[in-house]
């Protein structure tokens, strides 16, 4: 089962490696961790987001090991890809690298591009593209939008998104 | 009965509008409201029309003489001001300031057009001084109120009165006034289309498979979008209209270049195509919250939800602490739909006080 887990970390060394430890020790793959230094809380804390792959049997005694260790454990998201939103890109999609966008938000590890839809109406004109999003929850959905809006903004395409509350269930 | 004296600065499409609804319901407020409505003075660039001017020592202007002289006039080819003269109006020279300073009267009408690039000029000098002659302000433009809301706030409270705004925002469409229609709650956010021309422009290029171009030309033919449409299409409009509504009703201290502005002018009927195939629409939304979120991007709307209206309607979806969401929906532009915002604002103001 796929595993997206919240949790802040002191700013000394080491912490971050006792945090994956339990991990591995029940068998569980980690698949991405994102290191939030920019967005370090008022006690002082490092938010870190870790995907992994584990038995769904060991996520309690895993959950406990991180406590056990001191690790604030904020949020965990189990359900896989619960949380999905449609945008629209308009631009020249193709010709500046459409792989390029949805590899970046595949590589995220708790969002993907599940569906894609394209539309050239001429070699010189814009294409318009609508694309799926899933992720593990809400938080990872926005940051996965924001990604793809990074690399739109600087690709000059303009990227539509769902009024917000309006994200698909 | 109580006689309230109005001016009339700015005598275009809206100022025109309000003295029509003047005419047209005046007997009504009188006896619905005790107000007597009498437009003492109307005054644009081509100079002023008062009531003492009459040669009768009347207390106020015959408003079916004039709007019956300029349209005949206009008919005519002729100027505003040799369609009055030519009927027998006389016309003074005199310059709004002086007007506003000079003129006895309650509340001054501020109809003249909008400009943000200017400083919210001259519209933001009318409303101080009509201010600081002791007038009540009514306003249809938005420059002054999202370039300068604090200013003319203090000013109103130092001097006692009021300002109206509700026709800065959304046309007929009741938004500014929700203020008293839910007190006590805390206004959270607001979304919403407050741009008619945006709306018209998108609702044809999806019906019809429309490129913008096309779209904005069949606007224009038709009077829906100016002759230079970029202040509309370029979302500068619904930004100002959100800077509005974000300080009055949010009570944010929010100017225009707080604002992240995305128009429509690179949608296109394909991107239209896929949003309709999905279930939604493309709209152009502005939306303001709590935490100082102030955007205008092309946004998708699911087809179900109350903010797809189509046309030139505006709509508006506020999120409350009491009372949940509230929409409203209603013309956003037309003489007679500014008029009816303006009205109602005198009204508010004289039954109050």
């Amino acid at each position: 089962m796929k595993v997206s887990v919240d949790i802040e970390l002191r700013d000394i060394p080491g912490q971050l490696v006792s945090a994956l430890t339990p991990i591995s020790e029940l068998g569980g793959n980690i698949i991405s961790v994102l290191h939030h230094r920019d967005r370090k809380t008022q006690r002082g804390t490092i938010p870190v987001q870790i995907v992994f792959d584990v038995e769904e049997s060991k996520l309690a005694m895993l959950l406990r090991r991180l406590r056990e260790r001191g690790i604030t454990v904020v949020r965990v998201g189990t359900e896989r890809l619960k949380e999905a939103a449609l945008v629209l890109l308009i631009g020249h999609i193709v010709r500046s690298d459409v792989k390029e966008l949805i590899d970046a938000v595949d590589k995220t590890g708790f969002a993907e591009v599940v569906e894609l839809f394209l539309c050239m109406p001429a070699i010189e004109e814009k294409s318009a593209a609508a694309l799926t999003i899933r992720a593990v929850g809400k938080d990872e959905l926005e940051q996965a939008l924001e990604i793809l809006e990074g690399i739109t903004r600087d690709k000059g395409i303009l990227i539509v998104r769902p009024i917000e509350d309006e994200l698909l269930a | 009965m109580r006689e309230v004296r109005l001016s009339i600065v700015g005598f275009g499409v809206v100022g025109r509008g309000v003295t029509e609804v003047i005419r047209r319901k005046r007997a009504e407020i009188k006896e619905k409201f005790g107000l007597d409505l009498r437009v003492v003075a109307i005054v644009d660039l081509w100079g002023a029309v008062l009531a003492s001017s009459d040669g009768k020592g009347g207390n106020e202007i015959d408003v079916d003489k004039v709007l019956d002289a300029l349209q005949r006039g206009k008919a005519d080819g002729l100027s505003p001001r040799e369609s009055l003269e030519t009927h027998g109006i006389k016309v003074e020279d005199m310059q709004s300031l002086e007007v506003i300073k000079e003129v006895e009267h309650d509340v001054m009408v501020e109809a003249t057009p909008t400009n943000v690039e200017s400083d919210g000029e001259p519209g933001t000098s009318h409303i101080l001084e009509a201010l600081k002659a002791g007038r009540h302000v009514v306003t249809s433009n938005k420059g002054p109120l999202a370039l300068h809301f604090k200013k003319l706030m203090r000013a109103a409270e130092r001097a006692d009165r009021k300002i109206g705004f509700e026709a800065t925002v959304g046309g007929a469409m009741p938004i500014i006034s929700l203020r008293e229609a839910l007190a006590g709650n805390e206004i959270l956010s607001i979304k919403g289309i407050l741009n008619g021309t945006c709306n018209y422009i998108l609702t044809r290029m999806s019906e019809e498979n429309l490129p913008f171009e096309h779209a904005l030309r069949e606007a224009q033919e038709i009077g829906i979008a100016e002759a230079d449409p970029k202040s509309d299409v370029l979302g500068v409009d619904t930004a100002v209209k959100l800077v509005i509504l974000a300080n009055a009703l949010l009570g944010l201290d929010a100017s225009y270049k707080d604002v992240s502005v995305t128009g429509i002018t690179e949608i296109t009927p394909e991107a239209l195509n896929l949003a309709k195939n999905n279930g939604y629409v493309i709209k152009l939304i502005g939306e303001v919250d709590r935490d100082g979120k102030l955007e205008v991007a092309p946004k998708l709307v699911p087809k179900t939800h109350p903010l797809n209206v189509s046309g030139t309607l505006n709509a508006a979806l506020l999120k409350t602490d009491l009372a949940g969401e509230i929409v409203v929906v209603g013309r956003g532009a037309g003489g007679v739909e500014a008029a009816s915002a303006i009205i109602g604002d005198v009204i508010r103001i004289f039954r109050s006080s």
